[in-house]
């Protein structure tokens, strides 16, 4: 079969596009209506988050944006599974999946408006910092797992106790050296680790098939590990399949790759136009698979939701989105100067003494001096 | 003191630090049984275990990256590269990912890795084995980078880079792992980023680091015999430099020649003369002058002797800064 084509043999299902629940001999969502209306909520406040974003971008607000838009069920399925040890080490356009994990949307935007460069409480959230050069952190996700086995968090036979981690990265990324190196370590190791890609078709222009002759999870079996591959519109089944992906993981099992199969709907980037290497017909045939609408579909059929729940959250999600913006608003261009004490751990004389150079220079214009400093650079 | 090779140094300087902190870990292609192909963790694997002394799958990328996620948890990785032309697949890791994921993350993320770089030639080895590539790294904001060049500073300074906050790439001269020396292990030593005047002198100060310190110390005995007196610096730290050791010696030779086997270009003998013609100008009695590796790829081992700086290029650039 194609790489670039899902074949109902190999694609992991449980809710269709059309909102009904299918059954599938390997893996079932034991959740409840509720759980199913939280996982549209993570859904809806996550695009609505990627919404106002793009507009912000658009408006000047910010330098670039990365849509997530199309890859809801993906990001949502996958990280409602993660326990409460597990530790997710993402791309950088897994804005859901920070949504889900506790990090204050506001914190994703520094990145994109040249603020910081991507900071937040990593290590609180247990979700790792974004990452731009393509599948450098599926190593250090690999490495993290290596060091779960070492503290013992491995195989205690409780996900209160034990860890595993997830690696996300695209498509685009398993043509990357780095990415098949740590499948290599991870599987050689036995590492507590989900790869977890989101096939969503594209590499900024490039189709899958530029990527891969085969199906990307059947990668995995040249590695030593299972491979899957999932309806990665499907949030049910994405749930479903990362939960058994983890606990595999968490019991000492090794790693899988859980290909979620996706499509990206908006551009790679807000610097990027795709209407000039792929045509509509594809993007009007994956809108008829959208992740959100057939949850809907399903919570109006089963009755577990009614029109004023949808209100609601529509009205949350606006909510979020203005207190988005308002806070990017206030987002500040850092302080440089401060920022030197930032490259080391045990700062260097010489960055001091730059640092120093630095603030008389910037001070002799603000003092009114007719003379810039004159101090030397004495390391 | 223990008179030991440079290379039992650094294998004695390791286990120490593995007894001394159980979050320090070995990793690296070939380290555990076979003690790397130099030997340098010999044994460490059979007293420490394969979860400390970990021989990795052959991918220089994969060590380096795999060490980044292990130091997030809180471990202290130490890497072997095993010869320096073959670090290159890790230098997106290393100078990507290691360098900056403590400025990115504003001090949050601490991530104390050393990389064991054995470098430089002169031991008639073939292609991507002799290579110096410090430049790279200590070009690179957010790394460290030191080497050593005596036994006694091998066995400490491996403990002082393992100790660091800062990621460390820790090149050693594997030209000089045979040498032997005096290590004091009660000793307390230099701080790790501090240059080491290893010979006073009147006349040129010669700055060197690695495996031409020795080279240098060999010249300036037969300098002696000439009755020139040569101080000899070793640098020991290439990033951060110690640029007030360097200055000071400089101010009182008036004269300094900078020997280095890594190519001359935009090499540490250019940093190096540029600072010093910032702080020494009114005392230098001739240019900075540079005597290192040409601007060739490294040549083919039976004319490396005519490629790397030797006791002859070493004085001959004594003499061309006498004569000015």
């Amino acid at each position: 079969m194609s790489p670039t084509t899902a074949d109902e043999t190999d694609l992991v299902q449980l809710l269709t596009p059309e909102g009904e629940r299918v059954q599938h001999p390997d893996y079932q969502f034991d959740g409840d209506d509720a759980e199913i209306a939280g996982y549209l909520r993570d859904m809806v406040l996550g695009r609505r988050l990627d919404t106002e974003a793009t507009a912000l971008q658009r408006q000047g607000e910010l330098g670039l944006w990365a849509s997530l838009l199309g890859q809801e069920a993906a990001q949502v399925g996958s990280a409602r599974a993660l326990g409460p040890n597990d530790v997710v080490f993402p791309s950088y356009r897994e804005h859901a999946v920070a949504l889900c994990m506790g990090v204050d949307p506001v914190d994703l935007l520094g990145l994109f408006r040249g603020v910081d460069l991507g900071d937040w409480d990593a290590e609180g959230t247990r979700f790792r910092n974004y990452t731009l050069v393509i599948g450098s952190q599926t190593l250090h996700a690999t490495g993290y797992a290596m060091a779960l086995e070492r503290d013992g968090m491995v195989g205690n036979g409780s996900a209160e106790q034990d860890a595993a981690v997830v690696a996300y990265f695209g498509d685009g990324a398993t043509s990357q050296g780095d990415v098949n190196e740590s499948f290599v370590f991870a599987s050689s190791y036995n590492a507590p680790v989900v790869f977890f890609c989101q096939n969503n078709q594209w590499a900024i222009s490039e189709p899958m098939s530029r990527q891969s002759r085969i199906p990307l999870y059947r990668r995995a079996s040249g590695f030593g590990f299972p491979g899957v591959r999932v309806d990665g519109n499907d949030v049910l089944a994405v749930r479903a399949v990362t939960e058994r992906a983890l606990d595999r993981a968490r019991n000492g099992g090794g790693p899988t790759l859980v290909e979620a199969y996706t499509y990206r709907m908006g551009a790679h980037t807000t610097s990027d136009d795709p209407s000039k290497y792929r045509l509509a017909d594809e993007l009007e045939t994956w809108r008829l698979r959208d992740p959100i609408e057939r949850v809907k579909a399903l919570l109006r059929t089963s009755g577990a939701a009614d029109e004023r729940f949808f209100a609601d959250l529509a009205q949350e999600a606006d909510d979020l989105a203005a207190d988005l913006r308002r806070r990017c608003l206030q987002l500040q261009a850092p302080d440089l100067h401060a920022m030197f004490a930032d490259v080391y751990a045990e700062q260097t004389d010489y960055l001091t003494a730059q640092q120093q150079t630095f603030r008389e220079y910037v001070d002799s214009f603000e003092t009114g001096a007719d003379q810039q400093s004159t101090t030397e650079v004495s390391r | 003191m223990t008179r030991m090779t440079l290379g039992k140094a650094l294998n004695a300087g390791l286990r120490r630090a593995l007894e001394a902190d159980p979050k320090v870990l070995l990793a690296g292609e070939d380290i555990g049984k076979l003690g790397g192909v130099f030997r340098i963790t010999e044994g460490l694997q059979k007293d420490f275990g394969e979860h400390r002394v970990i021989d990795s799958p052959l991918a220089e990328s994969g060590i380096v990256g795999t060490a980044v996620g292990m130091a997030m948890r809180g471990y202290r990785p130490v890497v072997e590269i095993q010869f320096d032309g073959f670090v290159y697949p890790a230098y997106d890791q290393i100078v990507t990912q290691l360098a900056k994921f403590h400025f990115r993350t504003r001090g949050r993320q601490r991530l104390p890795v050393v990389i064991r770089i054995p470098y430089a030639g002169g031991i008639g080895a073939i292609e991507h084995h002799s290579e110096s590539p410090e430049a790279y790294f200590a070009h690179t904001p957010g790394l460290k980078v030191v080497t050593c060049a005596t036994p006694h500073d091998a066995y400490w300074m491996i403990q002082q880079a393992i100790a660091s906050d800062d990621p460390v790439v820790f090149l050693e001269p594997k030209r000089r792992y045979h040498d032997k020396g005096e290590v004091d292990e009660s000793a307390s030593p230099l701080p790790l980023h501090q240059a080491q005047v290893v010979r006073p002198g009147r006349d040129v100060t010669l700055l060197a680091y690695g495996p031409m310190v020795r080279t240098c110390l060999d010249a300036a005995a037969a300098a002696e015999e000439e009755g020139r007196d040569l101080e000899v610096v070793d640098l020991r730290t290439l990033s951060p430099l110690d640029t007030a050791t360097v200055v000071a010696s400089v101010q009182r030779t008036g004269r300094a020649v900078v020997v280095h086997e890594a190519q001359q270009n935009l090499g540490l003998g250019a940093e190096l003369a540029a600072r010093i013609s910032e702080h020494c100008f009114y005392n230098l009695e001739a240019p900075v002058l540079r005597v290192a590796g040409y601007d060739m790829p490294y040549p083919p081992s039976r004319v490396e002797h005519q490629y790397l700086p030797d006791l002859d290029r070493v004085l001959d650039a004594v003499d061309r800064s006498m004569a000015y």
